[in-house]
């Protein structure tokens, strides 16, 4: 049961220097997304380079933005927005760091588990990174399955590098053992449900907001109405129809998983507390949560209630979420007071 | 022109009862009762809950004035109890069984249908292609057919002129694993339902070396509406704590608590010996033994201000979690009407520390040298004869004789002649025994909500035509035009690229034309 403190620390300097390799991967997406608009501006008044043309032509971006750019100037060929070369240098850059991000991330919680002797998901810093670490996988998977989403790890990186700065300051807990209520099996099974649905659902709702956005940006463009800063994001954004579809098949992929954390939460409740449901702040915010996504999931195939509606039910269950994260585990006193935050 | 003819009014009452019925189990109110479902359980989780924690709502009920009573006139402090949250989900309920039952009808019909036939126009369906090949029409069906597999459901339709369709349907069980889910789901919220209506705890505290029994004056207990006091499934048994261990890191965090218990399934049944730890609690034919918490119980030896002496030892309270800083009682009972009880009011602390002034704390749960610190009365203890809490003392009929702060073995005089010796102390754990006849079945109606759920949000819903028009028996260099057209019933996957990829293999599979060309594979 003894912590072993030299594993520990190298725990900690890989989770620090994960979090500085992702923030350098940021910057290099954000610089991708920037040149890569200067240079379809640059392309869209002059004639297109060929290599341009064969690269982002036929198929391999149909499913990003098949349509016509709702652009005033002369239509592109290069439709997804797919950038120039200085920005198609930065994205390469910045996909290799994020792997060797990840790397170094997933070698920061293997080591904190090995330091610890069990399962490093067992308080809110561990459970934090573990969510960060399967954002950062489910966006570099679907990356080998679509290459032509790479100039979207802007808004990926970002709230991952939150929530890991998050995880390193406010959550930090130093390495230590389980206390007896957290010594089961059901750790590892209830805890990796929740984090996986979660770093999923993050995901969801990261593409909604981009999904808003672009809605955002298009009903401006058609009304010839000013485009301002965030909106503005909009304009190199994939269709809103391929957003909202990947946003909703993120939540049809991560409920079915959230259901089962819930249900394995309650078979370990069962065993440890003597109920398999009683109400406590988590058990009501995960019930909540859970509804909200199922009302997600009905509104998605309701007349009127479809598109934007759906969208902010999805962020709002994301919110709920999130609210059972922080402030139920740190504000609220309940059985799941494990956040080691005393 | 006629005026209209007046309805007879219970028409219109039943009509006016349709309306509301076809109203209740639309999506929209299924989705309005959802929202109001969410929002209700906020204050739950928000506000202190009687069942879960009655003493904060006391102190909230006491801090609030008519606020609180209001909140609690409304039921907020037992939201999942009040009536207003039944109200929410028993009409969720029975719009889930309104939609559910047209839904079961519909999907068995669909089931046994046969895929539609092919509309007039493909191309004008979301995914559409065509290429030409030069097999026969009859080739080019058999071979599309094949292609297909067992997967779809096709059937074959000849439109005249020798110009053949299959109609393709795959996915149908997609619908079978909503129904699954929400059938599941239905039987779960009966499953709590009667869960709660037959389910019992007892709750007791029990010192280290004694014993106690299903059903047989619990210290607390919490019965289902239909679980009578005392009662016990399926018989009765006992249940002795023979040591409680709790250890500790240094930091004082709690690292494992283990109860070695030993029980008789039946009061004639050999005792048999296990061991219950916090995540593992103690199964007999379904009721469960939990350990739930631990405290300390001193023991301490009185001389009664007539000169006889008593042994007591009393369970405290932890009034810290973490240091388990304890407080309790001890009563002694002298003959009645004489003043001449001994109470004594105390805290115990199980490593103490001198926060100055001789004011003692517990640093840590651990017990090193421990601190049993206590006032000691003379008087009558129980004036009223109600029940009293036998943590704490009623001190309006007692006076204050003495105080002291005792370590094992030591002793202290009162100025009436009273002595207390602190003996030393024993460990008492709170148990529980639950019973709920309905868990194990709602297990079951769990794992099917999952897999429901899987095949429900995971399964692809495909159609898909094809229509092979042969080539015109005038022109020899005609060919035979294979044209396709699809459409995704749900959104799972990404029918475009499935789309796509079965074009492909359905042009090779046929045989291509002798100049092959792939015309128009896009969407729109």
């Amino acid at each position: 049961m003894a912590v072993n403190s030299g594993m520990a620390h190298l725990s900690d300097t890989l989770f620090t220097t994960a979090i500085a390799i992702y923030t350098l991967a940021m910057i290099c997406y954000a610089a991708e997304y920037a040149f890569g608009r200067r240079g379809r501006i640059a392309m869209t008044s002059r004639t297109t380079p060929a290599k341009v043309l064969v690269r982002a032509g036929a198929g391999e971006s149909r499913d990003v933005d098949s349509r016509a750019p709702r652009v005033t100037k002369p239509i592109s060929p290069n439709r997804s927005g797919r950038t120039s070369a200085v920005g198609d240098r930065f994205g390469r850059i910045a996909v290799g760091l994020t792997v060797i991000g990840a790397v170094v991330h997933a070698s920061s919680i293997a080591v904190r588990g090995a330091a610890v002797d069990r399962v490093p998901w067992g308080n809110m810093y561990e459970f934090a990174s573990v969510v960060g670490l399967i954002a950062v996988l489910a966006f570099l998977i679907s990356l080998a399955r679509a290459p032509q989403i790479r100039y979207l790890g802007l808004f990926v990186m970002l709230p991952v590098i939150l929530v890991m700065f998050l995880a390193g300051t406010v959550l930090y807990a130093k390495a230590s053992p389980l206390v007896p209520a957290l010594q089961s099996y059901w750790l590892a099974i209830h805890v990796s449900a929740a984090a996986s649905a979660e770093g999923i659902l993050m995901t969801s709702a990261v593409i909604t907001v981009l999904f808003l956005t672009r809605q955002r940006y298009d009903k401006r463009v058609a009304a010839r109405l000013p485009v301002r800063f965030p909106i503005s994001l909009g304009g190199r954004l994939p269709e809103p129809a391929t957003l909202d579809r990947v946003a909703y098949r993120a939540v049809a992929f991560a409920f079915p998983i959230y259901t089962f954390g819930v249900i394995a939460g309650a078979i370990w409740a069962e065993a440890a507390w003597g109920r398999y449901w009683g109400w406590d702040p988590k058990e009501t915010w995960a019930f909540i949560a859970w509804v909200i996504y199922a009302a997600y999931l009905h509104a998605r195939a309701t007349a009127g209630w479809k598109g934007r509606s759906a969208a902010w039910i999805n962020l709002l269950g994301f919110s709920a979420m999130t609210f059972n994260f922080f402030v139920v585990n740190i504000v609220i006193s309940g059985l799941h007071s494990y956040a080691g935050l005393n | 022109m006629n005026a209209p003819r007046k309805r007879p009014a219970h028409t219109a009452v039943l009509r006016i009862l349709r309306r509301g019925w076809r109203r209740l189990i639309s999506m929209r109110t299924a989705l309005v009762l959802l929202f109001l479902l969410a929002v209700a359980a906020v204050p739950g989780s928000l506000l202190p809950q009687r069942p879960l924690n009655p003493s904060k709502v006391d102190a909230y009920l006491a801090g609030h004035g008519a606020w609180g009573r209001f909140l609690d006139r409304l039921g907020l402090f037992d939201v999942f109890g009040s009536a207003w949250f039944a109200a929410i989900y028993l009409l969720l309920f029975v719009s889930l069984v309104g939609c559910l039952v047209p839904r079961i009808r519909l999907h068995a019909k669909a089931i046994r249908a046969k895929p539609l036939p092919a509309p007039k126009h493909l191309e004008r369906l979301p995914e559409s292609g065509h290429f030409e090949t030069s097999a026969s029409v009859e080739d080019a069906s058999a071979a599309s057919r094949a292609v297909l597999g067992r997967r779809w459901r096709v059937v074959r339709r000849d439109e005249g002129g020798g110009v053949r369709t299959l109609s393709a349907e795959k996915g149908y069980s997609r619908e079978t694993g909503n129904l699954i889910f929400h059938i599941a789901l239905l039987a779960a919220l009966i499953l709590i339902a009667v869960g709660r209506l037959f389910s019992y705890q007892y709750n007791f505290v029990v010192n280290e070396g004694d014993g106690f029994c299903n059903g047989v004056v619990p210290d607390s207990s919490r019965l289902g509406r239909l679980a009578q006091d005392g009662a016990i499934s399926p018989a009765p048994f006992c249940v002795q704590l023979n040591q409680f261990t709790a250890t500790y890191l240094s930091s004082g965090e709690p690292s494992k608590f283990t109860a070695k218990v030993s029980y008789n399934k039946t009061v004639s049944a050999p005792a048999q010996a296990a061991t219950i730890t916090v995540n593992h609690p103690l199964r007999i034919e379904g009721d469960r033994v939990y350990l739930i918490g631990h405290g300390f119980a001193p023991k301490i030896t009185v001389r009664m201000p007539d000169g006889t002496t008593r042994e007591d030892v009393q369970a405290f309270l932890p009034r810290d979690p973490t240091t388990l800083l304890s407080e309790g009682a001890f009563k002694e009972y002298g003959k009645q009407g004489a003043n001449t009880d001994v109470g004594i009011e105390g805290f115990f602390a199980p490593t103490p520390a001198d926060t100055g002034g001789g004011v003692i704390t517990s640093v840590s749960p651990d017990v090193n040298n421990p601190i049993l610190g206590i006032f000691i009365y003379q008087g009558t203890i129980n004036a009223t004869g109600l029940p009293q809490s036998v943590y704490s003392l009623d001190t309006t009929k007692l006076s204050r004789t003495g105080q002291a702060n005792l370590q094992i073995g030591q002793t202290v005089r009162a100025t009436n002649g009273v002595t207390v010796t602190f003996d030393g102390w024993v460990p008492w754990a709170s148990m529980q025994i639950s019973h709920d006849p309905s868990q194990d079945y709602l297990l079951i109606a769990g794992v099917a909500m999952v897999l429901g759920l899987i095949g429900s949000l995971g399964i692809r819903r495909r159609r898909l035509w094809l229509r092979i028009t042969p080539s015109a028996s005038d022109d020899p260099s005609s060919l035979t035009v294979v044209s396709v057209g699809g459409l995704a019933r749900s959104d799972s996957g990404n029918f475009s690229s499935e789309f796509a990829s079965l074009l492909e293999r359905l042009e090779a599979a046929v045989g291509p034309a002798p100049e092959p060309e792939l015309v128009g594979a896009g969407r729109e």
